[in-house]
């Protein structure tokens, strides 16, 4: 009847330590005031893509990366146990087709064609990895504003795997759903899944096709059903097809998003969105509940273990007040800068004092309070919401929520026993 | 407990929230209507990205008329921006300063279609389903011919109460029925009391109107304020001051809860006080359930149920408890529909302009319940539970009319 556990945050790191738990027998509540970052996201894996030279390999590379950036979050977790996380993240997305080694990064164009690092990926964009080279059709849909064919290809061509491999691309843009001015990517997907919209997509490719070995697309091949598009729409055109990721909303976000979603809810967990924690009760060194707001009023979550995955500065995790003062919102937790410089640097793209900006933890990944001793010792914290990160900059993201989520639900399993 | 503000400082938190859109789009992702028709351009174009174009009392365009108010948007926003509400707001305006068509009046006054139809249920019953009546009322009002609309009954939910006494107890609640349960579905409202006193409950059913709800979401502000003041002050009647407001349409529950405060701006001693008090039927359960006081004398009831969330039930951000109170039931067959919303969003489905709308929002739902095949469909929500039932053929029931059968009522 109780709830187990009660996760705050629906996003990746949240999921995971949801998920995990829920495995592992718990009965686990997500609280989160809104969809976390999935939906927004490429839904491709990042390990480690810039120490800040590109890495290869990010799980090798993981111990030379901690050496000069002893406050990373990556620092929490023991490299099997990274390794561990994406094993079971592989296991857990097998149905969207995820693939991919953490030994080894892929190189796959962003929407604008820049050569991007990154681990795993779903089916649907596993033929983009361009590090050995290839020549690429692009093909953009006229109307569908966030996906410039033309620039994707120019810059493709001007990309250079360090394998030293030739990249080729050209462009072309093709007429869907009547060419209306203005099309949106949720209304592409879900077009996309009619079996003729699917056929006039296929047939428009293929005529305009000529030596490329590989045709690109823009992230929109279906939403409920996209390996079926996906499937389609290369038996249409004859060739290997690969999405590239669109800026948000993202397809393959919303995809992976209802995967996690619906893999909680089988395992009899649940996910409640826009209920915001406004506060907790504590009983001696444990956490006894949260409080959360209602339509009505604001009530008592009880639980025995809890997860903070509520993101940093940009997700309202945490807050700058007026006067500078930053502020983790639930807790009152510990807020450091994680080896970040204290005074603004004038270097162009330099790291900035607010870069890594996080919640401060234990080695047990709970929280510090002012005093720098836990705060209680039921309360463990994950992914964006930890110090010590620059994930845009490292391309560590989802791998960072992976791996510290995973432990924080391994944590509270071994509090559990 | 943290404070909610009333009045003009409701209206400002809300209108403030608008500052913290980061144009991440994840409520136009999310939105059921974006989806499937161009005429809305998405909860954030038409909400945060447009409101800077409706000043001094001028509407940009009609798009925002083709919200259906689900609040979705505002359920998923992670920046805590009251979209939906902002949204219903200047649907409002826009109806202010266009003016609203005739047929919006009508069917945002149930009791009205309701009072009208109960002398003549049977010829009204006929009538809404004669296919050249309703063709005459697409084609005069603009209610779409295959729209659903509930049946009529002789006998309403206060005459029944009129002849019902119920054992005294000195544990109280109130009971806010609502307008659907008052001249359409009165066998909820005897089920709620029935459950309620078979848990100990003496159940306080004063004289009481429209929350306003359907005025609300076809703009009409003013009236819709009217209406719910005036039933907050109905609901403290007496002695019945402090008791717990027990609600089982959930989205009429949820105006006294939070709507009349964030969206319509009403305010008042009443109000606040019921406000605070009024509680899901399931949500009053569960919480009895938790401290061991729900009774669970159940018989089995060996059926597949189907379960459906209402957006508005959802938008009240206390789970299932529904599911939960359902799953304590011996043999039952639970399933629960895991999509967001059926279409109809209160009186938006059965417009003729935004029936096709609609059905096309429902699609998933309906399709996976045809899939699943349940003996019922349960859906908290009456105007759900009516589109349902149209677009699929499935029975469709309050969830509590499960739970009133598990106790052994017929």
């Amino acid at each position: 009847m109780g709830t187990d556990a009660v996760v705050l945050g629906a996003g990746t790191a949240g999921m995971v330590a949801a998920l995990r738990m829920a495995a592992a027998g718990a009965s686990v509540l997500v609280l989160a005031e809104g969809e976390g970052g999935l939906p927004l996201a490429p839904a491709q894996i990042d390990v480690l893509g810039y120490r800040p030279q590109l890495v290869l390999d990010p799980l090798g590379e993981l111990a030379g990366f901690l050496e000069s950036r002893p406050d990373h979050p990556y620092r929490l977790v023991d490299q099997g146990e990274v390794a561990a996380s994406l094993d079971w993240f592989l296991e857990l997305a097998a149905p969207l087709g995820y693939t991919g080694s953490p030994r080894l990064n892929r190189l796959q164009p962003t929407a604008i064609g820049a050569l991007r690092p990154t681990c795993l990926v779903p089916e649907t964009m596993a033929a983009g990895d361009l590090s050995g080279g290839g020549s690429v059709l692009v093909v953009g849909l006229r109307g569908f504003r966030d996906f410039h064919a033309p620039l994707l290809a120019e810059n493709l061509a001007l990309a250079h795997p360090p394998s030293g491999a030739e990249v080729r691309a050209r462009a072309v843009e093709v007429s869907l759903l009547g060419d209306p001015r203005d099309l949106r990517p949720q209304l592409l997907a879900r077009s996309l899944e009619e079996r003729a919209v699917l056929a006039e997509l296929g047939r428009e490719i293929r005529s305009r096709l000529e030596q490329e070995e590989v045709v690109a697309v823009p992230a929109v091949l279906g939403l409920e059903r996209s390996r079926e598009v996906w499937r389609g729409l290369q038996e249409l055109v004859g060739r290997p097809v690969f999405e590239i990721p669109t800026p948000p909303p993202s397809q393959p976000g919303q995809r992976l998003q209802q995967h996690l979603f619906r893999a909680l809810r089988r395992l009899g967990g649940e996910v409640r969105l826009g209920a915001r924690a406004t506060g907790y009760r504590a009983a001696g060194d444990r956490l006894a509940a949260v409080r959360v707001m209602t339509a009505a009023r604001d009530v008592e979550i009880p639980a025995d273990h809890f997860v903070l995955a509520t993101g940093g500065i940009g997700t309202g995790g945490i807050t700058a007040g007026p006067d500078g003062e930053l502020r983790e919102e639930v807790f009152g937790a510990l807020v450091s800068r994680g080896g970040a410089p204290d005074q603004p640097l004038v270097e162009y793209m330099a790291t900035q004092p607010l870069d890594r900006l996080g919640v401060e933890v234990d080695a047990q990944q709970r929280p510090l309070g002012r005093g720098g001793e836990a705060l209680f010792e039921n309360l463990w914290a994950a992914g964006a919401a930890l110090a010590g990160a620059e994930p845009w900059r490292e391309k560590s993201g989802e791998g960072i929520s992976l791996a510290t989520g995973f432990r924080a639900a391994g944590l509270a399993g071994e509090a559990r026993a | 407990m943290t404070e909610v503000a009333w009045g003009v400082e409701a209206w400002s938190e809300v209108r403030a929230s608008l500052d913290s859109c980061i144009k991440c789009t994840v409520c136009e992702t999310a939105c059921p209507v974006a989806a499937v028709t161009e005429l809305f351009p998405g909860p954030k174009t038409v909400g945060p990205q447009a409101e800077r174009f409706r000043s001094g009392g001028h509407s940009p365009d009609l798009s925002v008329d083709y919200c259906s108010g689900c609040g979705i948007c505002s359920r998923v926003c992670p920046q805590g921006v009251r979209i939906a509400e902002l949204n219903s707001r200047a649907r409002s305006e826009l109806k202010r300063e266009r003016g609203a068509p005739l047929r919006d009046q009508l069917v945002a006054r149930p009791g009205l279609l309701g009072r009208a139809g109960r002398p003549v249920a049977p010829l009204f019953n006929w009538a809404m389903a004669n296919s050249l009546v309703r063709w005459a009322g697409e084609r005069t009002l603009g209610i779409h011919r295959r729209a659903p609309v509930p049946r009529a009954t002789t006998r309403t939910f206060s005459y029944w109460v009129g002849h019902h006494s119920g054992p005294k107890s000195a544990r109280r609640v109130v009971y806010f029925h609502g307008c659907s349960t008052q001249w359409y579905e009165p066998h909820v409202g005897r089920k709620v009391t029935a459950i309620l006193e078979h848990n100990g409950y003496q159940v306080v059913i004063p004289k009481q109107g429209c929350c306003g709800l359907p005025l609300q979401s076809n703009g009409l502000f003013p009236a819709a304020r009217k209406a719910v003041t005036r039933l907050a002050r109905q609901l403290v009647t007496g002695d019945a001051s402090n008791l717990p407001v027990i609600s089982s349409s959930t989205s009429c529950g949820l105006m006294l809860k939070r709507e009349a405060r964030e969206i319509l701006g009403a305010d008042s001693q009443e109000l606040r006080s019921v406000s605070a008090r009024t509680y899901d039927i399931f949500e009053f359960l569960l919480e009895l359930h938790q401290r061991g006081e729900l009774r669970t004398d159940f018989k089995p009831v060996p059926l597949t149920v189907a379960y459906h969330a209402p957006c508005q039930q959802q938008n009240q951000l206390i789970g299932k408890p529904a599911l939960e109170i359902l799953r304590l039931i011996p043999g039952l067959s639970l399933v629960e529909l895991d999509r967001s919303c059926c279409g109809i969003a209160g009186t938006y489905g059965v417009k003729r302009e935004k029936y096709d709308i609609a059905m096309r929002v429902g699609e998933p739902l309906f399709a996976d319940i045809h899939s699943e095949g349940p003996d019922l469909v349960a859906c908290d929500s009456e105007t759900c539970r009516w589109q349902i039932s149209a677009a699929t053929g499935a029975n469709s029931v309050h969830p509590l009319e499960i739970l009133h059968r598990a106790y052994g009522g017929s």
